[in-house]
């Protein structure tokens, strides 16, 4: 849908699946995405009600039982949270959120406040399947390459492999809703390790 | 509990190792009573698949005991006989819904699922004790495991029922059956079967319960011929005759309606560290060698059907996709639905009409699990199925 805004070749792919993806084109779309930033884009069909995943992931206290980086999630009001999330050498870091666009059964956005130490935003869109299979769930993630020690020890964790965190993210929130787990070989696999 | 455990190319022990337990609400826990080694499991033992660890538990063919039922799953009870599959499956996933329980989207932890995902485009379904490609998952050559989805995997064996009669509902005879149904067979129609191996003999017969006319087996070994023959196939050894004219003279000129490819990719190809490099880097894969699979296409009659529950995992060369082509053949693959065919397999050997006790041809105490990998190894024509028995007496 923007890859012809790009480089001007008709394309009905997602921004995220661009070779060369431009995040800024994204500005109208509830994230605060400037050029430069990293882009994650993912999506997955879940064989669940809209109203139910909707209502899973609003709750963003629930985030930390799919998204294994993030440690903790306190929601505050209506609007903001303060997210805990791992970052290298055991440590963790924290910044503020808040709701950018909530509409149920259909979309949440969400934006770090100013100030965090890794500005980053994110949309996460239900859609029926129109193959009905389901709920396609779509999330879109935009962090900054941002300054600091710490800051580019963070953006070196989530830059190295953010689609890898975010696919196995959403395998495990679809492993949740689909089958009220999520799938482990451990612990205990049974085995002494060498 | 004591377990049979990988540790490198034609290495494997008996280990005391922690005893499984409950994890997730759906799990059970399997006292096992019966557990084969597959031929598929020689490929672990050549250490031909990539992303296998020390202290892995293998097996992937069992049967036992519940132990232990977790507070998710309120169809299993304890004390119940039961086969599971080699398949992890969720049950509830659109794959599981068309019953394409192979392809199961939830089964495969997060983690390990990018190496399919990577390799293959779209993540694999969990499997047990074959290695972390399929989850990681420990196996059945122990003395427990732990089930997952056990509310949707494991059949319940009717009472009076040896475990022999049973065990390859696991595996092996639905594969094999899979192989035949992939078949298409139309009655009258001639099938061809490349490899006498367990899943060779079991499509053999499996295409004769399904209506084929006539089977020819392809082997080298004699005694397997034998049983294919005493299946009621007609038998060919490559060793000694060109098998495409050999299909040819007893077709009638035609050649034969369906060809099953029950030889899989052989020992080398699929090497582990070249795969564990390209997992990480990008899809650049070593060839299998695909001798038999060549041949197969080669000889199906023109708009035949080639059906191949032989194991292949990588890329291979000099694919005759212009005979696959021109002769407009069809073909169908896959790891198997196990949990689809399970019912009525278990249904046709109570009623007499499979059976599959006659592959066995050693039965074996778990502590003697590494002779029988050695032995199912080094002497196929006579090795055709190893069965472990954990809870058989130890012989000195």
């Amino acid at each position: 849908m923007n890859e012809s805004a790009a480089n001007g070749t008709p394309s009905d792919a997602p921004m995220s699946a661009a070779k060369k993806p431009h995040p800024e084109l994204l500005e109208g779309e509830m994230l605060d995405a400037r050029k430069g930033d990293v882009l994650v884009g993912r999506s997955v069909t879940i064989n669940r009600p809209r109203r139910e995943l909707y209502e899973f992931w609003r709750n963003f206290a629930n985030l930390p039982r799919f998204m294994h980086n993030i440690r903790r999630v306190v929601v505050e009001d209506d609007t903001r949270s303060h997210w805990t999330v791992a970052a290298p050498a055991g440590k963790t870091v924290e910044w503020d959120s808040r709701l950018t666009m909530d509409e149920p059964g259909h979309l949440i956005a969400w934006s770090s406040e100013e100030g965090a130490s890794l500005r980053n935003s994110g949309r996460v869109e239900f859609r029926d399947s129109p193959e009905g299979r389901g709920t396609v769930v779509t999330v879109t993630l935009v962090y900054d390459a941002p300054g600091g020690a710490l800051g580019q020890a963070i953006a070196k964790l989530f830059h190295r492999e953010p689609k890898i965190q975010a696919r196995q993210d959403l395998r495990r929130f679809k492993q949740l809703m689909e089958t009220g787990e999520v799938s482990t070989a451990a612990p205990p696999d049974a085995a002494p390790r060498a | 509990m004591r377990a049979l455990t990988w540790h490198g190319k034609h290495d494997v022990r008996v280990d005391t190792v922690p005893d499984p337990k409950i994890v997730n609400p759906r799990d059970a826990i399997i006292k096992i009573t019966s557990t084969a080694i597959c031929g598929s499991d020689l490929h672990l033992y050549d250490h031909t698949i990539p992303t296998m660890k020390a202290g892995d538990v293998l097996g992937h063919e069992f049967m036992g005991e519940v132990m232990e039922v977790g507070p998710g799953n309120s169809k299993l009870k304890v004390g119940q006989r039961v086969v599971v599959p080699f398949v992890i499956a969720c049950g509830q996933c659109f794959f599981c819904e068309q019953q394409q329980f192979a392809a199961c989207d939830n089964s495969n932890p997060a983690e390990t699922a990018d190496m399919s995902e990577l390799l293959y485009g779209y993540p694999m379904t969990g499997a047990f004790g074959y290695s972390h490609l399929t989850g990681g998952y420990a196996g059945g050559q122990a003395e427990y495991v732990r089930v997952p989805f056990s509310d949707v995997g494991p059949i319940v064996v009717p009472e009076g029922i040896d475990d022999d009669k049973v065990l390859f509902l696991s595996d092996i005879l639905p594969t094999g059956w899979m192989a035949a149904k992939n078949c298409e067979i139309q009655p009258h129609e001639v099938v061809a079967v490349w490899g006498c191996g367990p899943v060779g003999l079991f499509a053999i017969q499996s295409a004769f319960v399904l209506g084929a006319e006539r089977v020819i087996a392809v082997d080298h070994h004699s005694h397997r011929l034998e049983l294919a023959r005493s299946l009621g196939a007609e038998v060919i050894n490559f060793e000694a005759t060109n098998v495409r004219e050999a299909l040819v003279e007893m077709t009638g000129g035609i050649g034969p309606d369906a060809c099953i490819d029950a030889v899989g990719m052989e020992s080398h190809g699929f090497t582990a560290d070249s795969v564990m490099d390209k997992v990480k880097a990008a899809v650049k894969l070593v060839t299998d060698q695909t001798h038999g699979l060549r041949q197969v296409i080669v000889a199906c009659r023109k708009g035949g059907r080639i059906s191949i529950p032989g194991v292949y995992g990588g890329v291979t060369d000099k694919f005759p996709i212009g005979a696959l082509m021109e002769k407009g053949l069809s073909v169908k693959s896959g790891q198997t639905h196990v949990q689809k065919y399970m019912p009525e397999l278990l249904q046709l050997i109570v009623e007499g009409k499979l059976d599959t006790t006659f592959l066995i041809s050693h039965r074996l105490s778990l502590e003697e699990a590494p002779q029988g990998y050695k032995m199912f190894k080094e002497r196929q024509n006579e090795v055709t199925k190893v069965v472990l028995k954990p809870q058989m007496p130890v012989r000195h």
